[in-house]
């Protein structure tokens, strides 16, 4: 009787998560089929030549390491390329990562007109279309003394290095490490594109702010914190965890939006080059995997979960 | 600030007794009183002063945040009003002299609005019925159930956050370039079927999970199910509610605050997505984002223009056609998107 009774327990523990798995069985299906055996294909073009036959098929020759030691000995702007892809990342992703930090704290507290800004600050996700983006880029350029412009005109002058030029001299000339000045203008630079770059962020952000429980920032209050340990010592620490969430999304969103990618399509198919073009996006993916990994590891140890 | 309040506070229920005159009364060297602070009134004072430069410096950083994104969009509106001699008048600025309407009527029948919008607005729609309908089944198994291998198929899911499509973009171009499953269309109909140049890959790909961002919504609707109490199930099960039923007759209505965060999502970036439209080739006439990209090229041949500039103002009408839907939805489902933001699992 008893074993019968567990026998028929298990069966309906098992009977639930059979149904339970029902539910995830068509995204699996989809998994397997796009994403892990197209990942497999990327790896087996990129070793191979691939030669498209007139019927609608493909042939594959095996050809080793060849497309991996042309791309970084003999194609001409690859290693360029990614290079400058992977710093626009480094530099861009600390920046918007503090900077929609900032906006949504900003965001956050209550003031008159919240809604209407709110809406504002949301617009870059909504309008976040290619077309609408290089329309935008000419519109700003168009407007004389515009914020936007005067970043164009800004970095511009750096690259040129003419009237910008004399600042960054008094600046070295104070004694301030010359990287920072150029991170600094840089920054100023890509004012625009760093704003348009951050609704998202913005958005996870003043969620995990909503989060926090009131009563913490009525301790710190009691207990006579000012309003910069507050943020130190309670904001920062309960935002931490959506750091990684904003890091991660900013990461692979500037990768999605990187010259490497326009490189890897154009190769595929301007010029037809299939098998240069899966070694393009394998070796930008596996550094941005990279960069990932280091990047979620080095925030995780500083990380304090409250749950 | 909080510190010191305190220190105020501190001090006035201290030395109350000693210094009671000297410190409440302003005593002019004549002799007279003429005003009289006191502390509170004072501290109070200098908080107003306070909030009031926060305040300020507040909508200082915003206003100015604000301008750069709307900047361009005002700019780009009043562009699209530009009449030839407003656009080289550099007198002109913002507000044109001659205003013209010939840039929307133009662009609106080069870009066949009516029935590429209508098409593009089913399109969008369509896939987001799906994402929504889709991940959250997903998500919900994923929150819910246990099953073999569960740690393993949701760092999957991660894993199709973190990797961009664009990795694996020449794979899922030639398989929907001879679209089979296991050989069956082949022998039914002789050859595999191209399906590129139509929606099916999309729709397809979303059915299954795989769609535009659906790692994402997945991951927001996990979140979100987690955070649901379990009694809510274990009420309806008690009541005999199957598994199906109980998810889309309860938890499905729920989770209606993160649907629509991911239904809003969805939308516009399906409305806004051109490199899947560009993968799958799919046709200019069904899709508004792809076809505004070639409009200024289009204008110039049919009606003989070749200066870029004056283009450019076509272009711009072009775009503010395009923007229109999305700021309509916008408009209109702003408030239910950023309180759904807000509750929904996004942030778990």
């Amino acid at each position: 009787m008893g074993k019968k009774k567990k026998k028929f327990k298990l069966t309906l523990t098992r009977k639930r998560s059979m149904k339970g798995f029902l539910f995830v069985v068509p995204w699996l299906i989809g998994f397997l089929w796009f994403y892990l055996r197209s990942l497999f294909m990327t790896v087996q073009f990129s070793l191979s030549e691939l030669t498209v036959s007139p019927g609608g098929g493909y042939t594959l020759d095996f050809v080793g390491l060849d497309n991996f030691i042309y791309a970084f000995r003999a194609h001409g702007t690859f290693k360029q390329v990614l290079t400058t892809s992977v710093g626009d990342m480094l530099i861009d992703v600390p920046l918007i990562t503090f900077f929609s930090l900032m906006l949504a704290m900003l965001l956050n507290k209550k003031f008159k007109g919240r809604t209407l800004m709110r809406a504002i600050f949301f617009l870059p996700v909504i309008l976040n279309s290619e077309a609408i983006l290089d329309a935008m880029g000419v519109a700003a350029s168009m407007m004389v003394g515009g914020l936007s412009s005067a970043g164009a005109e800004v970095s511009e002058a750096t690259s040129t290095g003419v009237s910008v030029g004399y600042y960054i001299q008094m600046f070295s000339n104070l004694g301030l490490p010359s990287g920072l000045i150029e991170y600094v203008v840089g920054a100023v630079g890509r004012i625009s594109s760093i704003i348009n770059a951050s609704g998202v962020q913005i958005i996870i952000f003043i969620a995990a702010l909503q989060s926090i429980p009131g009563s913490m920032y009525e301790v710190a209050k009691i207990e006579g914190a000012t309003a910069y340990e507050t943020f130190w010592k309670v904001t920062f620490p309960m935002v931490m965890p959506h750091i990684i969430t904003v890091v991660v999304y900013t990461v692979v969103d500037s990768f999605v939006n990187s010259s490497v990618v326009t490189l890897a399509y154009n190769t595929a198919f301007s010029e037809k080059n299939y098998g240069l073009s899966s070694t393009f996006s394998l070796v930008s993916t596996l550094i941005t995997c990279a960069i990932l990994a280091i990047v979620v590891r080095f925030i995780q140890k500083r990380t304090f979960y409250y749950n | 600030m909080g510190m010191d309040n305190a220190a105020e506070e501190a001090k006035k229920i201290a030395p109350k007794k000693k210094s009671a005159d000297a410190d409440l009364v302003a005593v002019n060297p004549k002799g007279f009183r003429f005003i009289k602070i006191d502390k509170n009134t004072k501290s109070r004072i200098i908080d107003d002063i306070k909030g009031f430069l926060l305040g300020l410096g507040r909508w200082v950083i915003l206003i100015g945040v604000a301008y750069v994104i709307i900047g361009p969009v005002l700019g780009i509106i009043s562009r699209s009003f530009f009449s030839d001699a407003d656009n080289y008048n550099t007198m002109v600025y913002m507000i044109p002299q001659s205003p013209t309407t010939e840039r929307y009527e133009i662009a609106f029948e080069t870009l066949n609005y009516s029935s590429t919008a209508l098409s593009t607005i089913i399109y969008s729609l369509t896939l987001m019925v799906l994402q929504v309908l889709m991940c959250s089944m997903v998500g919900y198994g994923f929150a819910r159930y246990n099953f073999p291998f569960k740690k393993v198929l949701f760092a999957c899911v991660v894993v199709m956050i973190v990797i961009p499509t664009h990795t694996i973009m020449l794979p899922l171009y030639m398989t929907f370039a001879n679209f089979d499953v296991f050989g069956i269309f082949g022998l039914i109909m002789g050859s595999s079927p191209n399906l590129l140049g139509t929606v099916w890959p999309m729709y397809i790909m979303t059915f299954f999970g795989c769609g535009l961002r659906s790692g994402l919504y997945i991951y927001i609707f996990n979140q979100f199910f987690r955070g649901l109490p379990k009694e809510i199930e274990e009420a309806a099960y008690v009541d005999g509610c199957g598994v199906w039923y109980t998810y889309f007759r309860i938890m499905l209505r729920n989770a209606i605050p993160s649907a629509i965060t991911v239904a809003i999502f969805s939308l516009v970036w399906q409305y806004n997505d051109t490199f899947y439209a560009k993968l799958f080739n799919i046709s200019d006439s069904t899709l508004l984002s792809k076809r505004v990209a070639t409009l200024a090229s289009t204008v110039g041949n049919v009606y003989k223009i070749y200066d870029p500039n004056i283009l450019q103002l076509y272009m711009d009408a072009g775009i503010v056609l395009v923007m229109l839907p999305l700021v309509v939805i916008y408009v209109v489902l702003q408030k239910q998107f950023i309180e759904g933001v807000e509750r929904s699992g996004i942030v778990g």
